[in-house]
C-alpha cells in the first residue's frame, strides 16, 4: 500500500520536509523507494524559473546521449547541478551512476513563439530522449519543465536521503510544493518510472490505491495523447485524465472530479446540471475510475489538490497553518512537520469533495 | 419373405422416436390430445395373448385385440421431442427418444422443399463464454465491494454519445453550460428483452413480456426496455404510458409501420428508441419469414396485410446503395420522432461488422445511436434450416473485434455495442452478459431464454424449434387460439420478472468481487481463459 503527501508554504522548504512527513508513515508503505516532484525552486535553480529544467538519471553514456540529442536541437544549457552524493557501504540504494539536473535555455528558433508551442516542445524532447535512454537502458528523465525537479530512486527513503544528503537542509533542494511518495509501484515490477508522482506537461500527481478501470482507462488514453504512455502505474492514469480534462478540453477543475467518480445517475437526475453532468458522464465513461484511491495533484499554477474515490475507501487528511499547508495520508504525517496546527481545523475530505490549496495558501472545499 | 419397403419413411428415420410403454398406458388420450403436431395416434393393434384362467395351470394362447398409443410414419407428422405427451400422461407411460440414427435431413427435403424450422442453430452450439471465467478478483489492497450493502450503477447507454470536442459546451465563471442539442441517449438496464415480434409470439405471449417489462420498471425500478420485434405494436399500447419501455424496430418489410405511422400523433410519450433492423443472426442474408399458417386475424390487422406467407427482404431496398437506405432511415425515424428519439441499427455479426460498425463511427451526420450486432446463436421464429445451421458468425470474437476497433480510434462507447445471441443459452445469463460487457459490450440483448421462462420447451438439441408451424406446443409461437390458451400471461410475465431480479442481484455478484460500481465495460483485465486459442484472439490472460 502507498502513502502519499504534499506539501505548500509561502516560504520555500527543504526536500527534508517532505521526507519527515512521509516517514512517521512507513508502517503503511514497504520502504521500497523514493519519489518527488518540486515545484516553484528556490536555491540551486532559483534564478532559472522560467527555463526548462530537466531531471535526469542515467549512465554516462546517456549523459552524452542526452548532451548530443540537447545541442542538436538548439537548447542551450544554462546551469547544470549534479548533487554531491554519499555513497558509503552498506546503503540500501539502486542508484544510477549520474543524477544531472540541468537548466536549459529555448532554441532561438521559439523567441517568438507561443507557450503552447514551447510546452509542445518540451514533451517531444522529453519523450524522445526517452525513447533513446530506454533503448539500451542508458537512463530516464523524469520530468523537463520549467521550475520543477524531479527526484526518484529505488531504495529505502532513509538511505535514498543519505545518499543525496536529503537530511541537512544545505539550501540547494527548496520548493514551495513538494508532493512526495515513498513507495514504488510494486503492483508491477520494480521500475524506476513506475514510482508516483507522474509528471506531465506541469500537472503532477501520485495516487494510494487501486484504480480496478486501469485497463479500459489505459486503452482509451492510448488514443487521446502522444504523451499518455508507459502505464507502469495505474496511477498514471488519474494523471492523463487530469491532464485531458483541464489541458486538453480546458475544462475547469472540479469537473475532474465529475469524469474520474461521477455522480450517480440517479443522484445526477435531481441537480440542476444534470444535462450537462450527464453529457460528462456519457462522453468520457472510459476514463471513469473504480476501486479504492486517493489523489493529490499539483496543478502549473502551484495548487495543489486532494480527491477520493467515490466510495472513499482510502484516507486521506489535509491541515496546517497560514504558511505551510500539507496534505498527506496519514495525520502522524502531519504531526510531525506541523505540531502546531490547529488540528480542530484538519480536513478529512469525503468522497464527493475537492480540496484545494490555491497558490495564495487559501484552503477551498468544493462538493462534487 | 415379405418385401421390405425400403423408401418408405418409418419412425426410426425421424429425429425422435416415441417409448411407450403399453402395460402402464390406460388408453386416457391425454397424450394424442396434447400432441399439437399429430404425431401420435391411438390404434388397435392384435396381441397374441397366453392366458391360463382354471385352478390349475392351463396355458391357452389367444389373439385379442388391443388399443395402443403409436407414433405416425411421416414426415409431416414427425415428433419434434417436446415432450408435451410425456407432461400430460398421468401413468409415466410414454416419452420421446432422441434417435441417434434419425435421417430426417436425408428424407426430409421430399418435394423439393428446403428444409424449414425455427428455433435456433442447432450445429453451432459450442460456447465460447463458458471458457472464460472472471478471474482478476479485488483482494487485499482493493477490496471487494459488497453486492448486499454498496450501490451499483447497473445502467447502460443507448443513443449516440458524442466525444467531448463536439459537445456544445462553453466555461462560464467556471461552470461548464450545454448551449446546444446533442442526440438523445437513455440509460438503460444493460439487458434488452430482443425483438420478438407479435406474429413471431402469441399475442399473450408478447403481451407476456410487455406486462413484465412494465412491471420491472413500475415496481423493481429496473429499466428494461423491450423491443417490438417487426411487426408493428398493438394501438392501446402505443397509445399509453408504457410506450416508453419499447423499442420499435423497422426491418425491411416494414410491417406494422403505417399504424405506428397513424398513431405517432396520438403518442402521448416516446418510445425508447427506434430499432433499425438490417440483419440477424440466426439467418444472416435471408429476410424475414412468417408463414401463412401464422399470419391470423389480428396479426393481418396489426401488420396491415393480408393472409399469406409474409416475408421481408433480405435487404433494405434504397436507390444506389444499402448505406444510403439505412442513412435515409435514420433521418426519417429521427425525424419522425423530431430527433429526440434514439435509432440504433442491428445486424448480423459477418467478416464485415468491423467495417460496418466504423463507417457508423465516422458517418459526419453522427445519428446511429448502437450497434446491435447478432451472433450465429441468435433465435428465429421461421428460417431455412441451411441458413440456421449454416452460416452466420459467432458473436464474442466480433463484439470485441468492433470493440477494439473503436478504442483503437478513440472513440469507445460513441456508438454503443449492444450483443446477443446464445446470450443465457444455459441458463446463466448474468454471467454471460458479465463477461460479453468485459469484452466491451455496453449490454446484451436476449431473446430465445424469455420464451423458455415462459414455457418454451425448444433447445440446441434439435428439441421442438417447430415454432414455424403454427402448432407450438407451449402457445408462445403460435396464433392458434386453442394453443394460445395453454399459455397462462400472468405465470409467464411472473416467470421473467424473478428472472430478472435474479439476474440483477447475480450481476452485481459479479461485479462486486471485481470491485467495480459501474458497468466494466471493456475490463478484458478481469477475464481469464484456459484456451490459448480463445486468450490469444479476445487479448484475454491465458490462465491453466
Ligand atoms: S413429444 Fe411432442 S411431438 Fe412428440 S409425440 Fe409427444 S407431444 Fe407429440
Ligand atoms: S415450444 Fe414453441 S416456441 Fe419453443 S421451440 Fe417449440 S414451437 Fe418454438
Amino acid at each position: 500500500m502507498c502513502r502519499i503527501g504534499a506539501i505548500k508554504s509561502a516560504d520555500p522548504v527543504h526536500a527534508s520536509k517532505a521526507l519527515s512527513l512521509m516517514l512517521p508513515q512507513q508502517e503503511g508503505h514497504d520502504n521500497s523507494g523514493f519519489a518527488m516532484v518540486m515545484q516553484d525552486l528556490e536555491g540551486e535553480f532559483s534564478s532559472y524559473k522560467e527555463k526548462p529544467l530537466m531531471s535526469l538519471a542515467c549512465t554516462q553514456k546517456g549523459a552524452k546521449i542526452v548532451q548530443d540529442y540537447m545541442d542538436k536541437s538548439g537548447f542551450r544549457a544554462l546551469h547544470e547541478w549534479i548533487p554531491k552524493v554519499n555513497n558509503r557501504p552498506g546503503l540500501d540504494i539502486k542508484a544510477m551512476p549520474y543524477y544531472i539536473f540541468t537548466a536549459y535555455d529555448y532554441p532561438d528558433y521559439l523567441n517568438n513563439s507561443s507557450q503552447d508551442q514551447k510546452e509542445d516542445l518540451l514533451l517531444n524532447t522529453r519523450l524522445a530522449l526517452r525513447t533513446m535512454l530506454e533503448k539500451e537502458d542508458h537512463g530516464y528523465i523524469f520530468s523537463f519543465w520549467p521550475d520543477v525537479l524531479t527526484l526518484k530512486e529505488i531504495g529505502d527513503p532513509r538511505d535514498i536521503a543519505t545518499y543525496f544528503g536529503l537530511w541537512e537542509d544545505r539550501g540547494d533542494l527548496m520548493a514551495r510544493n513538494v508532493v512526495v511518495q515513498c513507495r514504488q509501484n510494486t503492483n508491477y515490477e520494480i521500475v524506476r518510472y513506475a514510482a508516483h508522482p507522474f509528471f506531465l506537461q506541469g500537472y503532477t500527481l501520485c495516487a494510494n490505491g487501486e484504480n480496478t478501470f486501469y485497463t479500459k482507462n489505459k486503452e482509451y488514453q492510448k488514443s487521446l495523447h502522444r504523451g499518455y504512455i508507459g502505464f507502469e502505474s495505474d496511477s498514471q492514469n488519474f494523471l492523463y485524465t487530469l491532464h485531458y480534462v483541464l489541458h486538453e478540453l480546458k475544462w475547469p477543475l472540479k469537473y475532474y472530479k465529475h469524469v474520474i467518480t461521477p455522480l450517480s445517475f440517479e443522484e445526477m437526475e435531481k441537480r440542476p446540471d444534470k444535462r450537462e453532468l450527464t453529457a460528462i458522464r456519457q462522453t468520457l465513461g472510459h476514463l471513469e475510475i473504480n476501486g479504492p484511491n486517493t489523489v493529490i495533484a499539483m496543478l502549473p499554477d502551484g495548487s495543489i489538490m486532494t480527491c477520493c474515490d467515490s466510495k472513499k475507501l482510502r484516507p486521506v487528511v489535509v491541515g496546517g497553518t497560514k504558511d505551510l499547508m500539507a496534505i498527506s495520508s496519514e495525520v502522524c504525517g502531519l504531526n510531525v512537520i506541523l505540531p502546531d496546527r490547529d488540528q480542530s481545523k484538519d480536513i478529512y475530505p469525503n468522497e464527493r469533495e475537492i480540496v484545494m490549496i490555491t497558490p495564495g495558501m487559501e484552503v477551498q472545499r468544493w462538493k462534487q | 419373405m415379405e418385401t421390405v419397403k425400403t423408401q418408405d419413411v418409418t419412425f426410426n428415420d425421424l429425429a425422435w422416436k416415441i417409448k411407450y410403454t403399453p402395460d402402464r398406458c390406460t388408453m386416457c388420450g391425454s397424450c394424442v390430445a396434447a400432441c399439437t403436431f399429430n404425431a401420435i395416434e391411438a390404434r388397435i393393434e392384435r396381441r397374441s395373448i397366453t392366458v391360463s384362467t382354471g385352478h390349475q395351470p392351463e396355458p391357452n394362447q389367444r389373439h385379442i385385440a388391443v388399443p395402443v398409443i403409436r407414433q405416425k410414419n411421416s414426415v409431416a407428422n414427425a415428433c419434434v421431442g417436446c415432450g408435451m405427451c410425456e407432461k400430460v400422461c398421468p401413468n409415466n407411460a410414454i416419452q420421446p427418444i432422441r434417435n441417434e440414427d434419425s435421417r430426417l435431413n436425408v428424407v426430409g427435403r421430399a418435394g423439393g422443399n428446403p428444409l424449414k424450422r425455427g428455433g435456433r442453430t442447432n450445429l453451432n452450439a459450442e460456447r465460447v463464454l463458458d471458457k472464460i471465467i472472471v478471474g482478476r478478483i479485488s483482494q487485499m489492497t482493493d477490496p471487494s465491494l459488497d453486492s448486499e450493502r454498496h450501490t451499483f450503477d447497473v445502467l447502460a447507454p443507448f443513443g449516440r454519445v458524442l466525444l467531448p470536442q463536439e459537445l456544445p459546451f462553453s466555461v462560464e465563471n467556471g461552470e461548464i453550460k450545454m448551449q446546444g442539442w446533442v442526440p438523445p441517449v437513455h440509460w438503460i438496464y444493460p439487458l434488452i428483452f430482443s425483438d420478438m415480434s407479435i406474429g413471431a409470439l402469441s399475442t399473450r405471449a408478447w403481451e407476456a413480456l410487455s406486462l413484465a417489462t412494465a412491471y420491472l420498471n413500475e415496481k423493481h425500478k429496473m429499466p428494461v426496455r423491450m423491443c417490438s420485434g417487426e411487426g408493428g405494436m398493438p394501438v392501446k399500447l402505443m397509445e399509453s404510458e408504457y410506450l416508453k419501455y419499447s423499442i420499435i424496430q423497422i426491418a425491411s418489410g416494414h410491417f406494422g409501420w403505417n399504424r405506428i405511422v397513424r398513431a405517432l400523433p396520438k403518442m402521448k410519450v416516446d418510445p425508447a428508441g427506434i430499432l433499425i433492423k438490417i440483419g440477424q443472426g440466426a439467418k444472416p442474408g435471408d429476410g424475414g419469414l412468417l408463414p401463412a399458417a401464422k399470419v391470423a386475424e389480428h396479426i393481418q390487422a396489426i401488420r396491415g396485410v393480408p393472409k399469406a406467407d409474409l416475408l421481408s427482404p433480405p435487404n433494405h431496398q434504397g436507390l444506389y446503395s444499402i448505406e444510403e437506405s439505412v442513412q435515409k432511415m435514420f433521418m426519417s425515424m429521427n425525424a419522425a420522432f423530431k430527433f429526440r428519439v434514439p435509432v440504433a441499427i442491428k445486424c448480423a455479426a459477418s467478416a464485415t461488422s468491423v467495417s460496418v460498425y466504423n463507417n457508423l463511427l465516422r458517418d459526419p451526420y453522427k445519428i446511429c445511436g448502437g450497434f446491435f450486432i447478432d451472433g450465429i446463436q441468435g433465435g428465429t421464429g421461421a428460417a431455412n434450416e441451411v441458413s440456421l445451421d449454416h452460416t452466420g458468425h459467432p458473436v464474442v470474437s466480433k463484439l470485441r473485434d468492433c470493440y477494439q476497433s473503436a478504442v483503437k480510434q478513440g472513440s469507445p462507447g460513441r456508438i454503443p455495442l449492444w450483443a446477443g445471441s446464445g446470450v443465457g443459452m444455459t441458463g446463466n445469463a448474468a454471467a454471460d452478459a458479465f463477461k460479453m460487457i468485459c469484452l466491451g459490450a455496453n449490454g446484451v440483448f436476449m431473446g430465445k431464454l424469455l420464451i423458455q421462462l415462459m414455457g418454451c420447451v425448444g433447445n440446441e438439441k434439435g428439441r421442438c424449434n417447430a415454432c414455424n408451424t403454427g402448432f407450438c406446443p407451449t402457445g408462445i409461437c403460435t396464433q392458434d387460439p386453442r394453443l394460445v390458451k395453454r399459455l397462462d400471461i400472468d405465470r409467464a410475465a411472473q416467470n421473467i420478472v424473478e428472472y430478472m431480479l435474479a439476474f440483477d442481484a447475480e450481476f452485481k455478484k459479479l461485479m462486486a468481487p471485481v470491485g467495480n460500481s459501474s458497468l466494466p465495460v471493456g475490463r478484458s483485465d478481469a477475464l481469464v481463459t484456459n484456451d490459448r486459442a480463445v486468450a490469444d484472439k479476445l487479448s484475454i490472460t491465458y490462465a491453466c
